[in-house]
């Protein structure tokens, strides 16, 4: 059967197993959208902002695991995205964004909506293509998900020239499977590293286990929980991390970094063992990369051998998929016997007993802790929760203990605001039988605000948790702490009535400003089972993010809470507090 | 230190691109670069002279083999290889007192390719300090223009890349 190059994709995006498609149509993909229209095993998500598409399918990857497809048109369709793809590229997300793109012969000449979308994106994509001929559409497509699933998943942009699209030819067979010679990323890891690996472990008197969002992505959970139990070694995850290894649990000793738990940030100061899987010593976990774990040894245990000692030298490195990595470390591990480490966890709750996460509450104002605190009993700990970027994503990270992979979602590499609302609605559509909260910030909420519009039309119920402290909270923070208070921009004076914006958009609105209403909203937000709720919750403005280690510090320089000086000790003096 | 990076890559549109907008993304340095369709008509052979600690250049060779279109990349400076640069140079032929550019020629086993309005036109092959060296006997004044192809590379005898 003879088919235009649109139809060809469409085709190629079925056999993919594509159900859902976000995008936003224009002059270069008119045609493809055609495709679209004509058939009905992919819904197509219009957005409002192309941005919103690329967070939205950013969204539905990491609830689902499985890619998610933008479609975009040329030149501001495809700038617009550009945000939403360095995000996903920044953590690792497995997404194929579809440009169109001018036609062929015009290519070059200023044409109409023309930008070079390859040139544009090359930097925060794992891969792009420009297609140049209509025969090349089905290939490219399938390397495009397999370059964008396999390995360190990634972003993969596919720029199709708007004349290939209408192009026909006869309709080829959709390949099964592809080769590409130069691609071919490692899964299983040398058994040699994995001897060492194991010997290293069992020697280790003061072990870590340092999980990131490798865990997650690798769906390596399983694994992580089998290898952690079995050793009983202390474990902290990284903010990518959080969920691969349940937060509940004893084991547990929370977030890592610049606003991680003393217990986790002192216990990486004094271990002898890091043992670090798929995460990748990013500045905001290490800090003063001088001062980080000056005692420890490395096991470094990634698919991605480019980022094995870039910022720490791994003493002994590990290439493989997390799963695959801890599969043969557990089966190596099994039956030996280990260092007897009670007292490194002794060590470990006296630094928990220091409970660094305490925080004062003070009448008549709602302390944002409280707040997700609240969110979480509601939710039994339960719901999908993603995040914008600032204070409250540091308090959703802190005050709910999530207990599965893929139940935080957040924007940890490139810290893009506006992530939150998007992902929320790609996540509920991914997991329809989820309750979804996203928390937000009252500056974060208005970069995305659009796709309100967007989540009424796909019905696709999240509840908008907003830590409204009139501030951009991360930044007067900062301004506090480091700018002698000169809060410069981080007030942002009018804004709008958030009840009546999210009811204009045929949402339900409800403002919280007493701490007693604060439960029985949420309660009732939830009960609304199909619809979306916008939660306004006025929280302290003067509110900052504890733990904290200032930017240049050492884990164990770190500022607490309701403490007026910085909890600062010198490697030989832990134990005191 | 000084490193050979020879590169195997797909012979497609884009892949110099995206090889030198690695080099600049993440700050390594490129003191030359050349590339070139190999036996192999749908591979490109590129070398890249670059410099940078041991860690830098681990992470430029990690980072090279990222890229989908790589194939294969190898340091030729940590083996046995043969390097070689070609220079083009024009010299004008009032030469300083005692020096004779058909001396130099021979000396430096270079030949004179083209001569036109009084300049002579040379070509030069061989190691980087070679083409350096031949430059440096000759008053700056003298060279009228310089064309240099970077630093091409091969490993010695059964070796492949
Ligand atoms: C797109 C973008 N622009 C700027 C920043 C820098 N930034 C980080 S946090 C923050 C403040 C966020 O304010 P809000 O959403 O109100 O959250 P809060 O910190 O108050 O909880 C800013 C401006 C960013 N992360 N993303
Ligand atoms: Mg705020």
């Amino acid at each position: 059967m003879e088919l235009n190059g649109a139809e060809i994709l469409i085709d190629c995006l079925q056999k993919e197993g594509v159900d859902h498609v976000f995008g936003y149509p224009g002059g270069a993909v008119l045609h493809i959208y055609d495709a679209i229209e004509a058939q009905d095993k992919i819904t197509h998500v219009l957005v409002r902002h192309e941005q919103g598409a690329a967070h939205g399918a950013d969204g539905y990857a990491r609830a689902s695991g499985k890619p998610g497809v933008v479609l975009v048109t040329s030149g501001p369709g495809i700038t617009n995205a550009v945000t939403g793809i360095a995000t996903a590229h920044m953590d690792s997300i497995p997404m194929v964004v579809i440009s169109g793109q001018v036609p062929s012969p015009l290519i070059g000449m200023d044409a109409f909506q023309e930008v070079d979308a390859t040139g544009i994106t090359r930097s925060c994509v794992k891969h792009n293509f420009l297609v140049r001929d209509i025969s090349e559409i089905a290939s490219t497509v399938k390397k495009a998900f397999h370059i964008a699933t396999t390995g360190r998943p990634g972003p993969v942009v596919i720029d199709i020239p708007k004349d290939i699209t209408i192009e026909k030819m006869e309709q080829e067979e959709y390949p099964e499977s592809i080769e590409i010679r130069s691609y071919k990323p490692t899964t299983k890891p040398s058994n040699r590293q994995i001897r060492k690996a194991a010997e290293l472990i069992l020697k280790s008197k003061k072990p870590i286990i340092y999980a990131g969002g490798g865990c997650v992505i690798g769906n390596a959970s399983e694994k992580l929980r089998e290898f952690t139990r079995m050793l009983e070694f202390p474990i902290t995850q990284t903010l990518m991390g959080l969920g691969a290894y349940p937060m509940t649990d004893k084991q547990s000793l929370g977030m890592l970094g610049m606003h991680g738990t003393y217990e986790a940030n002192m216990a990486m100061h004094g271990s002898d063992c890091v043992v670090a899987i798929g995460a990748r010593f990013d500045d905001r976990i290490t800090g003063n990369l001088e001062k980080f774990c000056p005692t420890a040894k490395f096991i470094h245990i990634d698919i991605d051998p480019s980022q094995i000692s870039k910022n720490v030298v791994a003493d002994i490195p590990i290439v493989g998929q997390t799963k695959q990595v801890l599969k043969a470390l557990i089966d190596e591990l099994e039956d030996k016997n280990y260092e007897n480490i009670s007292k490194w966890w002794k060590q470990i709750e006296d630094w928990r007993k220091v409970d660094s996460l305490a925080y004062s509450k003070s009448p008549g104002v709602i302390k944002p802790q409280s707040v997700i605190e609240a969110l979480y009993e509601v939710t039994e700990g339960k719901a999908i929760v993603t995040s914008d970027v600032g204070q409250h994503q540091m308090w959703a990270a802190q005050y709910y203990p999530f207990d599965e992979p893929r139940q935080w979602i957040n924007s940890g590499g490139l810290g893009t605001m506006g992530f939150g609302l998007p992902a929320a609605m790609g996540a509920k559509l991914a997991m329809p039988e989820k309750d979804i909260a996203c928390v937000t910030g009252e500056g974060s909420i208005q970069m995305m605000l659009q796709e309100l519009s967007t989540m009424l039309q796909y019905d696709t119920p999240v509840k908008i948790i907003n830590l409204n402290n009139g501030y951009l909270g991360m930044v007067r923070q900062w301004q506090e702490f480091f700018y002698e208070k000169r809060y410069a921009m981080s007030y942002m004076d009018a804004l709008p009535d958030f009840i009546k914006l999210s009811e204009s958009y045929g949402h339900m609105g409800i403002k919280i400003e007493k701490e007693e209403d604060l439960k029985p909203a949420l309660i009732e937000a939830f009960s609304q089972k199909d619809r979306t709720v916008f939660l306004d919750i006025l929280t302290d403005p003067s509110e900052n993010v504890f733990p904290m280690i200032p930017a240049g510090g050492a884990h164990c320089d770190m500022l607490l809470a309701g403490r007026d000086e910085m909890v600062s000790k010198d490697e030989t003096d832990f134990n005191a507090v | 230190m000084r490193h050979i990076i020879s590169v195997i890559l797909e012979d497609e549109a884009g892949a110099l691109s995206r090889v030198a907008g690695l080099f600049t993304q993440r700050g390594f340095n490129i003191e030359s670069l050349t590339v070139a369709q190999t036996n192999d008509p749908t591979l490109s052979r590129m070398t890249i002279v670059s410099s940078g600690s041991e860690r830098v250049l681990e992470q430029i060779v990690k980072q090279l083999n990222k890229l989908i279109e790589v194939v294969k990349v190898s340091d030729l400076t940590s083996q046995d290889h043969v390097e070689r640069e070609l220079m083009l140079a024009k010299i004008s032929s009032t030469m300083k007192e005692g020096v004779d550019l058909k001396e130099l020629v021979e000396i430096f086993g270079c030949k004179v390719v083209d001569v036109k309005d009084k300049i002579y036109t040379i070509e030069v092959s061989g190691k980087t300090k070679k083409i350096n060296a031949f430059l440096d006997a000759i008053e700056p004044s003298n060279i009228i223009e310089i064309s240099r192809t970077g630093v091409t590379g091969i490993s010695r005898g059964k070796k492949l890349i």
